[in-house]
């Protein structure tokens, strides 16, 4: 593919995002219109802030029906942090909030206490290694693919997604002794929680994988 | 709070115009090279985060790193903060457009603490790293915040500060021993503990890791994370050798 739209909607730095597909040759847009999702090889949703900033940042630019319409035709869209959260039906931050719907589920508050009772940081900020689902051994089949079990990648957020399906759940991190998703996946939509863009080789080696997948 | 399970390596880099400069103290620079080399050598090593202060900024009024850290992002592609000089939220506004990921704030927010709040509110306080130079009392009563390189003292107790900062929104400590920055004879182990004990978020300790025996103490101390300067820029030890004899020793890096 080579080419990839990212999507604009004033929330976040796009600036690391697009360098690291620069890193790959890849032909980077930005989109801030209908026209411009809908024209769009490939797209990629980023976000850092809160929810209902970036759906209401999304709705204002007329960007929700265009991003449903290409999900649906099967473009490869890629969700980053808040962009994978805005993924889900909706969340529990600030209230109740509507997302795109593109994978069945919720996104909730991460929780304050961890698996043995004790406090645990929120949000999760570091390095923390992706591990195959229950019942799976790798990443096999999706963009994470090249990633070994346990390869670590970078985290900030505050907020889990609790994928409604299981065989949507891609990878998972243990934060306080709890699984938490870490990416999910619904046919050509893939969301990451973690920042590939910010994750070493491991993260580059996602953002690779998407701009192939792409290709063919 | 429980103890990290891995501890991340910083590679701190102070700049100077445009040039990567190293002190003793704080004070004293050497110019050792273009920053960006050293950040793009030390990412390729396997370090963990990159740290860039502006370390005139304050005196100017102005932080010069933008295009550092515009390049930056261009080769490096793990989480950069950046401080020096940074006194508003468009301050902190232009430097995260830049690639940066976390604003260290120092002098600013000792003139005006509710910055620490303004910046938690805009981007998250994942964000805010509030730096901290501390230097011991002569009278042997803890520590006190210092500004402007360690030159003006504050009248604030380092430990306080660090709990009002975090009270205030300061998702992150900068913690930098000005007693042991650039000695390399250890760190301040009594500091790095009075203030990881004191408040629920990570604590960076910064000033005097001569080795991993220091990285794998301040661990113990309650750090998550160890800021290194001298010991990488001088190359007494590469990144690579450092996270071998962390893990050899038990301590947690990411491989």
């Amino acid at each position: 593919m080579k080419r990839v739209t990212l999507i604009d909607y004033g929330l976040s730095n796009l600036l690391s995002v697009q360098r690291a597909f620069e890193h790959f040759g890849a032909k980077v847009e930005i989109a801030r219109s209908p026209a411009a999702v809908l024209g769009a090889q490939a797209l990629v949703l980023p976000g850092v802030g809160a929810f209902r900033d970036g759906m209401a940042g999304l709705e204002q630019l007329g960007l929700t029906v265009p991003i449903r319409q290409k999900a649906a035709a099967g473009t490869p869209l890629l969700g980053i942090c808040l962009g994978m959260q805005m993924l889900f039906d909706e969340s529990e931050e600030f209230g109740r909030w509507q997302g795109l719907g593109l994978i069945p589920g919720r996104v909730v508050k991460l929780p304050e206490r961890n698996a043995a009772g004790g406090l645990q940081r929120v949000p999760q900020v570091g390095w923390n290694g992706l591990l195959p689902p229950q019942g799976k051994t790798d990443f096999a089949d999706s963009l994470l693919r090249a990633v070994r079990p346990g390869g670590e990648v970078y985290f900030v957020h505050s907020y889990e997604a609790k994928p409604a399906r299981p065989q949507d759940r891609l990878a998972e991190v243990l934060y306080g002794g709890r699984r938490v998703c870490a990416a999910a996946r619904s046919g050509s939509v893939t969301g990451c929680q973690f920042h590939p863009e910010k994750s070493g080789e491991v993260g580059l080696s996602i953002i690779r994988q998407f701009l192939e997948d792409g290709e063919g | 709070m429980a103890k990290a399970e891995k501890i991340r390596l910083i590679a701190r880099l102070e700049v100077k115009n445009d040039q990567l400069v190293k002190g003793v103290q704080l004070e004293g620079l050497r110019k050792l090279g273009d920053p960006h080399d050293f950040a793009r050598a030390y990412y390729e090593a396997g370090i963990d985060e990159i740290l860039y202060l502006d370390i005139v900024a304050s005196l100017y009024e102005r932080n010069n790193l933008s295009q550092i850290v515009r390049r930056t992002t261009g080769d490096v592609f793990i989480p950069i903060t950046v401080g020096g000089g940074l006194r508003s939220v468009e301050d902190v506004h232009k430097i995260l457009q830049q690639g940066a990921d976390k604003a260290a704030i120092n002098t600013a927010a000792i003139k005006d603490p509710s910055i620490i709040t303004r910046v938690a509110e805009a981007y998250g306080s994942q964000c805010m790293v509030l730096s901290i130079q501390a230097k011991r009392r002569r009278d042997g009563s803890g520590w006190e915040a210092y500004y402007d390189n360690g030159r003006e003292h504050s009248g604030l107790d380092a430990v306080e500060w660090a709990k009002r900062g975090v009270a205030l929104g300061a998702g992150e400590i900068l913690l930098t021993s000005v007693d042991s920055e650039g000695l390399g004879r250890g760190m301040d182990r009594e500091l790095i503990r009075a203030v990881a004990g004191a408040v629920n978020v990570p604590v960076i300790a910064a000033g005097g890791a001569a080795g991993p025996e220091d990285v794998a103490l301040a661990a113990e101390d309650g750090a998550c994370a160890v800021a290194l300067s001298s010991l990488l820029h001088y190359k007494r030890m590469g990144v690579g050798q450092l996270k071998a004899a962390l893990a050899a020793r038990g301590v947690g890096v990411r491989r």
